[in-house]
Formats: C-alpha cells, sequence, structure tokens
C-alpha cells in the first residue's frame, strides 16, 4: 500500500521524459541517420570536410575560452558574496540575477550600441586621446559576449557550494595557525569543485552552441557550429545534414561534460 | 581589502549593467536610429503601448514563463519525490537521463522538440511553446528539490504514520514544508530561465505566437526603438522589487541587531 | 500560503488562456512578408475595412527562410511575397494555389511589362507587389569613385569597409558576376571560383548582415554595402552623406510578388488582401514608405519627381539579370556551397 502512492507519482514523470525527452532525440537520430527513407552515413559523411571541423574546433576553443574567463571573473564575486564583506545577501543576489530577467537578445543588443563604430567605448577611447577600433566581428568580442550572458551561470553555483562551508571549519583552519592562502587551497577551493563544475557545465554547453551572439557581435563573419545547424534548419532546409551535426555537437559536449564530471560525483549543486 | 572587494564587485555589477543602461538611455531618444541623439522625447514609450505585437509578445512571455514555472514546478516536485523512493539504480539511470536536457545544448534540444512536433503534426505555437519551457524547466526543479530531500529526517515521517497519519498527510505535513525552499528556488529558476530564453523558442514557435525573444529577433533592422522603452520599463520593474527586498533585509538587519 | 499562491497562479494561468481565446473569435488572416517591407499601417486600414478579421503579421530575412517553413512546417500561411526565382520554384514543387482574379480586380492597374513574366509565364499565381535592382549603397565622405563595378567591393583599398548580405544567391550573385559570369551559373567550376573569390574578400568585410545593414549605414558605421535599391532610398532619406551606384558590369533585377500557398484557409480572403495592396493609395503609401519599385502604372505617376528620379534607367535594365530558379540538384549545389563558405568564414 505504501509503495503505490510513488508508483502512481512516477506515472507523469516516465511519460513525460518518454514522450518530450527521449522520442524527440530518436527522431533526431532517426533524421541524421537517414536519407530519403533509408539508412545513411551521407550526413555524417558530409560534416567531416576541414573547414566544418575548423568550425567546430572554433565553437569548441571559443566557449573554453569564456568558461575559463567566466571562472576567473566569477569565483571571486562568489567568495565575495559568501564572505562577511556585505551584509544584504539577498539583495546582492538578487541583482545579479536581474539581468537576466531582460531579455538575452535585448543585452547583446545593448551591447552592439556600445561596442560599434560610433559607439560609446569608442567615443570614450577618443576621448583619452586613443585611436577607434573595430569590435565587432573579432571572435574576441564574441567571447565577450559569452562571459556576459552566461556569467551568472557561473557565479551562483559556485556560491551555493561556498556558502555550504561550515563556517567553523575555515575558522578552525585559520586557529591552527594556515593563513588565508592555504586556507583558501586546503578547504574553500577543494570544497567548492562541485560548485565549479555545474558552473562550468552551464557556461560552456550553451558557449558551444550559441548562435544569436556570433551573428550579433561577430557580425556574421565569426561562424559556430550553432549558426550551422540553424543554418541547415531554417535556410537550407537540410534536416538531415542539420540533424547529424546535432547528433556529433550532442556527443562532443557530453564526452567534454563526462570528463569534467569525473571529478565530482555529486552533480546536486547547480543553483541555489 | 574590504574596499577592493567592494570595488571589484562593484565593477562586475557595472559590466552586467552597463548595456541595460544603455538601453534605459536610448529609450528617451528622439531619432530613430540608435547611432543618433535626437533630444529626449518619450515617444518610443507611447509607439510601445500603441503596438499590439510589442504588448503580445509581453503578455505570451510572461504567461509562458509562469505557467511553464507551475506546471514544472509540480511535475518536477512529484517527480523528485516519486525518484526519491525508488531503489537507487532506477534512481540514478532516470536522474542521468533527466540532466540530458542540461548537458544537452538549447540548440539540440530545442531542434529535436520541434522536429517531435512537426512529427506530431502539431501546429506550432503557444502550446509547442509551453511544452518546450516545461521540458527544459523540469530537471532544474528536480535538481533543486532533491538535496532537499536527502537532508529529511526519515524517522519523523515514519513516526507520523505510525501516528495515523496517512500517506497524503504526511508528505503535506512533514516533507513539503522541508523541502519548500528547493520548491521555491525551482520555481524561480524555472521563471528566470523562461525569459531568458532564446533558443528553444525559436525552433518550437509559430503561427505569430511570439514572447519577447522571437519578437527582438525577428525585427531585423535590429532592434526597434519601442524595444528599448520595453527594457526599460521591465528594468523598472526589477528596480522596484530590489527596492522591496531591500527594504525587507534592512527589517531584518534591524531585528537581528535588535536580538 | 503557498497554496494560495499557486492557486492564484493558475487562475491567472485560466484567465489569460480565455483572454486569449477570445481576442482569437475573429478571423486570423496571417501575411509572411520580408521585413521592412510594408507601411505597417495599411495593415490597420486592411482590417477597418475587414472588420470580421485581424491580420497576423510575420516577417523573414530571406526567400530561402520564408521557403523551407512553408515547406516543412505545419504553420499555414495565407499571402506570401517571395521573389521570382522563389515563385517559379514554388510552382514548380505545386506549393503555390492558383489565383481567382475575379477577387482581384486592381490587377488591372499593373503595368503590362510586369505581366507574363518568366517565372509565372500565364500569370496564374502571382500578383507583382514591388520590383527592385541589386546595387552598391556608399557614404560620399569616405567613398570617392568615378565608376562603380562589382569589383569595387573586391578592391584591396576598402580594407574593413564593406556590409556584404547574408542571402545566398545575392552574395553569391555578385561574385559570380564580378568574375564576368551570369548570375544563374550552373557550372561548378564558377561557382567555386565565385566561392573563393568571398573568402578573400574577408579582410573587405565588416560584417555579413541582411536588415541590419540600414542602420549601421544610416549610423556611418561602414562606407559601402551591399543593399537593394528600395532600403538604399530608405537610408539615403535618413543619412544625406549615401548614395546609391548600380554597378556597371549589370545587375540583378527582381520582382517580389504576392501568391497564396497551396494550404491557405482564407484563399478568398487572401485574394481580397492581394486586391488591397493593389488600391492605389494604399500602395504609394507603401511605396513611398519602403523606397521600392512599384509596378502598378498610375500610383507611379502619382509619384513626386525626387522618388521617380530613383527609378532606374532603361540602360540598366537592358544589362539586368533576373534570378532564375536552377533546379533541384544546382539548388542543393547553391546550398551546399553556401553553408561551406560560412563554414570557412
Amino acid at each position: 500500500m505504501k509503495k503505490t502512492l510513488h508508483y502512481i507519482a512516477l506515472i507523469p514523470f516516465l511519460i513525460w521524459m518518454i514522450l518530450l525527452i527521449i522520442v524527440p532525440l530518436f527522431l533526431v537520430a532517426y533524421y541524421g541517420f537517414t536519407e530519403d527513407g533509408n539508412f545513411s552515413l551521407t550526413h555524417f559523411q558530409q560534416f567531416f570536410r576541414p573547414d566544418y571541423l575548423k568550425v567546430l574546433w572554433r565553437s569548441l576553443y571559443l566557449a573554453l575560452v569564456s568558461t575559463v574567463v567566466c571562472l576567473f571573473i566569477g569565483y571571486p564575486v562568489s567568495m565575495i558574496l559568501s564572505g562577511k564583506t556585505f551584509r544584504k545577501k539577498t539583495l546582492l543576489v538578487v541583482l545579479l540575477i536581474a539581468p537576466m530577467w531582460m531579455n538575452f537578445l535585448l543585452r547583446t543588443y545593448a551591447w552592439l550600441t556600445l561596442l560599434e563604430g560610433n559607439g560609446i567605448i569608442n567615443a570614450l577611447l577618443q576621448v583619452i586621446g586613443l585611436p577607434k577600433q573595430i569590435f565587432l566581428g573579432k571572435a574576441g568580442t564574441v567571447v565577450f559576449g559569452m562571459v556576459y550572458n552566461f556569467l551568472p551561470y557561473m557565479i551562483f553555483p559556485i556560491y551555493t557550494s561556498i556558502s555550504k562551508i561550515p563556517r567553523n571549519l575555515i575558522e578552525a583552519a585559520h586557529d591552527l595557525g594556515g593563513n588565508g592562502v592555504t586556507c583558501f587551497f586546503r578547504i574553500i577551493l577543494p570544497l567548492s569543485v562541485p560548485g565549479i563544475l555545474s558552473g562550468v557545465t552551464m557556461v560552456f554547453v550553451p558557449g558551444v552552441t550559441t548562435f544569436v551572439i556570433s551573428q550579433y557581435l561577430g557580425s556574421g563573419k565569426i561562424t559556430l557550429i550553432g549558426d550551422i545547424i540553424e543554418q541547415q534548419f531554417l535556410h537550407a532546409g537540410n534536416w538531415g545534414f542539420g540533424a547529424a551535426i546535432s547528433i556529433i555537437v550532442m556527443l562532443v559536449v557530453v564526452l567534454c561534460m563526462w570528463i569534467v564530471n569525473r571529478f565530482s560525483d555529486d552533480p546536486g549543486v547547480m543553483m541555489p | 581589502m574590504k574596499a577592493l572587494k567592494k570595488v571589484y564587485f562593484y565593477l562586475v555589477l557595472l559590466f552586467l549593467y552597463a548595456p541595460i543602461l544603455t538601453l534605459v538611455v536610448f529609450s528617451f531618444n528622439d531619432a530613430k536610429s540608435r547611432g543618433r541623439w535626437g533630444g529626449f522625447s518619450l515617444r518610443w514609450y507611447q509607439e510601445l503601448f500603441r503596438s499590439s505585437d510589442t504588448m503580445d509578445a509581453l503578455l505570451t512571455t510572461v504567461l509562458v514563463a509562469l505557467c511553464a514555472a507551475v506546471i514544472s514546478t509540480i511535475l518536477g516536485t512529484i517527480s523528485a519525490l516519486a525518484l526519491h523512493k525508488s531503489g537507487t539504480f532506477f534512481r540514478k539511470s532516470m536522474l542521468n537521463l533527466t540532466y540530458l536536457p542540461m548537458m544537452n545544448s538549447d540548440i539540440v534540444t530545442g531542434v529535436s522538440l520541434m522536429l517531435l512536433f512537426t512529427f506530431m503534426h502539431l501546429e506550432l505555437g503557444f502550446l509547442t511553446l509551453l511544452l518546450s519551457h516545461i521540458t527544459f524547466c523540469i530537471p532544474y526543479v528536480i535538481l533543486a528539490v532533491m538535496p532537499k530531500l536527502y537532508g529529511i529526517n526519515q524517522n519523523v515521517y515514519e513516526a507520523a504514520l505510525d501516528l495515523g497519519a496517512t500517506q497524503m498527510e504526511a508528505y503535506r505535513k512533514i516533507i513539503l514544508p522541508d523541502i519548500l525552499p528547493g520548491i521555491i528556488s525551482g520555481f524561480l529558476i524555472s521563471v528566470t530561465l523562461s525569459i531568458d530564453d532564446f533558443v528553444i523558442s525559436f525552433f518550437n514557435t509559430g503561427n505569430g505566437i511570439k514572447n519577447i525573444s522571437i519578437l527582438v529577433y525577428s525585427s531585423k533592422t535590429g532592434v526597434k526603438p519601442e524595444n528599448y522603452a520595453l527594457s526599460a520599463i521591465m528594468f523598472g520593474a526589477v528596480l522596484v522589487l530590489l527596492l522591496i527586498i531591500n527594504l525587507k533585509e534592512k527589517k531584518k538587519v534591524i531585528e537581528e541587531s535588535g536580538k | 500560503m503557498k497554496k494560495t499562491a499557486l492557486v492564484m497562479a493558475l487562475i491567472l494561468c485560466l484567465g489569460m488562456f480565455a483572454g486569449c481565446s477570445a481576442k482569437n473569435e475573429k478571423k486570423v488572416l496571417r501575411v509572411y512578408n520580408w521585413g521592412e517591407f510594408i507601411d505597417e499601417s495599411v495593415l490597420a486600414d486592411f482590417e477597418k475595412q475587414y472588420p470580421e478579421y485581424r491580420v497576423q503579421y510575420e516577417v523573414y530575412t530571406d526567400n530561402e527562410i520564408m521557403y523551407t517553413k512553408i515547406k516543412n512546417s505545419t504553420t499555414n500561411y495565407d499571402v506570401l511575397f517571395p521573389s521570382d526565382y522563389m515563385i517559379q520554384r514554388m510552382i514548380q514543387e505545386d506549393m503555390l494555389a492558383p489565383l481567382n482574379f475575379d477577387n482581384i480586380p486592381n490587377y488591372s492597374k499593373i503595368g503590362d511589362s510586369f505581366k507574363n513574366m518568366d517565372f509565372d509565364p500565364e500569370n496564374k499565381y502571382s500578383v507583382p507587389y514591388m520590383w527592385g535592382v541589386l546595387g552598391i549603397l556608399y557614404d560620399t565622405t569616405k567613398v570617392q569613385e568615378e565608376h562603380f563595378t562589382w569589383n569595387t567591393m573586391f578592391d584591396s583599398k576598402y580594407k574593413d569597409s564593406i556590409l556584404m548580405k547574408k542571402d545566398m544567391r545575392d552574395a553569391l550573385g555578385v561574385s559570380l558576376k564580378s568574375l564576368g559570369y551570369s548570375l544563374n551559373s550552373t557550372d561548378e567550376a564558377e561557382l567555386s571560383a565565385a566561392k573563393d573569390k568571398l573568402v578573400a574578400q574577408m579582410p573587405n568585410v565588416l560584417g555579413y548582415t541582411n536588415d541590419e545593414a540600414m542602420d549601421k549605414m544610416i549610423a556611418g558605421e561602414a562606407p559601402m554595402a551591399l543593399q537593394y535599391a528600395g532600403d538604399a532610398f530608405y537610408c539615403m532619406s535618413e543619412n544625406e552623406d549615401l548614395a546609391f551606384a548600380v554597378p556597371e558590369d549589370g545587375t540583378n533585377l527582381f520582382f517580389d510578388s504576392m501568391v497564396i500557398p497551396k494550404n491557405s484557409k482564407n484563399k478568398e480572403m487572401a485574394e481580397k488582401f492581394i486586391n488591397f495592396m493593389c488600391e492605389k493609395e494604399i500602395a504609394k503609401r507603401n511605396a513611398e514608405e519602403i523606397g521600392y519599385f512599384t509596378p502598378i502604372t498610375e500610383v507611379m505617376d502619382a509619384l513626386d519627381e525626387e522618388t521617380r528620379a530613383f527609378y532606374p534607367k532603361q540602360e540598366i535594365l537592358d544589362k539586368a539579370e533576373v534570378y532564375k530558379y536552377l533546379g533541384e540538384e544546382v539548388t542543393g549545389k547553391y546550398e551546399k556551397i553556401w553553408s561551406e563558405f560560412q563554414a570557412s568564414l
């Protein structure tokens, strides 16, 4: 009797899971592996050319760079947030989340206004006597856009895991003569690894496949793998090829994440 | 040191808010092109309220975010409860499957759902948009609730059952209050993700149903100035929310120091 | 507390659902057009004239996106505005409904030279909406050229200067033309030479863009852009430093016409919409707003001198080519080359 309730509770979960996660993935596989209804690997063969592989590599590379930058900018923020510097923590947490309630595209678009040739940043540069720069259409600017958009995803998991570290553990370390640096490397850093891993996942994965940031800030000059997928589905109407690239990207990303997550067996600190 | 920390934190905030402030400033720009400053004006605010397109998009965004968050919170919480009670192997493998949409990039999730809806001959529109948002929100709810379930004292629940509570009552009175913070944060994460999403919406909507992301993306001369006004208003709403939180915190700080 | 919140949220959802469905009681006419290709107030006038209908207006950025959406998706549109070669393709693939011209009496106002064109030889499926040519929009303060040819855009002295169109046929077409080939080339060697030339052009290119190029040109962000005539004239009206040139080696001439897809559920109303768009007043407002050329003779006559001065001269038209639909196989080749080109960026 006791068990029945949870079996019943499992039903909606299973229905949802099968219908909206598993079946769609099988459909992607179906489109990727067939041509005119017959099994075929043509779509995959089509992908393995130097130019497409270069795009995949570029996407992984730019996502990796922005993940690292996010980590280095975000980690201190999380530390400060969980430390004693500020009293009104909830307010600050909301301040960090709030930009996400404005629209992602609008925010990215706003950077255009700031970064373009006659934009505000160039105006500032000229005021201090530096020459005008072309920012748009550069890989660095695309990375910048990713860092901007995904930084909160890095801060929160780390903040959560640092907040979970018992205060007295750190105090004990200090009492036993450890200075700030040893305390950080021996206690805080190791204990925040699960947070770091979640943060890395949440920045890296959307970074690999973004196509808006590259279109807006890359001026269409920096093609990422997401652009190619979008192109195949919406422009060329070549769903088979699009699906094949999706499968490849999925495998690569899952592989990367599997490697990363081998360092931890607790995926449970994604968000506060 | 403390000052340094504060400066760093405020710099990061400036980085996060710089583009938003730009949008707000340009929402008062009289010129249509964002390149020039044509003087102060409120005309884009007037146009915004006159443009049924933008208002519809705002409504759709809020509606989808709320519905998706409510439904995925309920479904996610039930699933978490059910999974928590299941055998270890089943739970682990199911959880791994649940995390797939998170590991999977937006684009693959979006595309796969689009293929599903097309396959089922579901007309792309509000329903498909909502379904897709629920799908990517549920894992986050499960993820937020699960850790709280591990922290529950099983004995209290057993005791309640022994004392004659029904299973439902025991859930409602013992377990639910314990996992409530998890449920609430799951709900908030869902709302945030749903409002912020572009990619999945992009592939799974049609027939004129647009949320703000789609509206912005499809107005291709770039962004229309009335969208600046829209973001300024959204920013205003966020500011109000911040003020309320600020007041509450102040009260809390005062109360704490009073003790 | 939590229960109340939940109940309230649910009520809110239901209420909003109800609100949506109430609005849907009006019949919906789904119009799918190019971005920035209409005076949107015209739609409100249409709704005034046919109060039982609501126009649901959506936009696309290139023919291929529109085509893919119609071909694959379950969305039903009622009126589309494809270009010449795309109409030809859609007719061949049996995607369009033949029009009932009894519902489109204004068709008689269309100039004779715009009837029975190659893409719709018997004129069963399409009613011309606007036409134009492809050319170079440039900033006179930054570009001084006596003669413009397509090779101007490939000249190495224009480093970081050019906004190209992110449109398969236009980008490849320009490259083909600059090499002296036809815009409708089907030759693989010519196409791959065109692709290589585009790759080599990269240092000159400031961005691959669509309609957003208009904003950038108005703001003085770029010296030169590949642009359609109408969009170019709009930009010139906003920024007087801009000028438009049609390259001397011949350009693309295009016709964007109104058609009704086969799966339209409101065919008769769609025909009335097409008819409405050909009303003199309406067509004039559209032409003035977007800057493209109207095929309706009486509207052209009613335009002021300044606007009419933009209409291309006969010698430009003589040298211009219209895109043709090149068949499934060659189009596949184009798509492949185009996506390989994008990948090589």
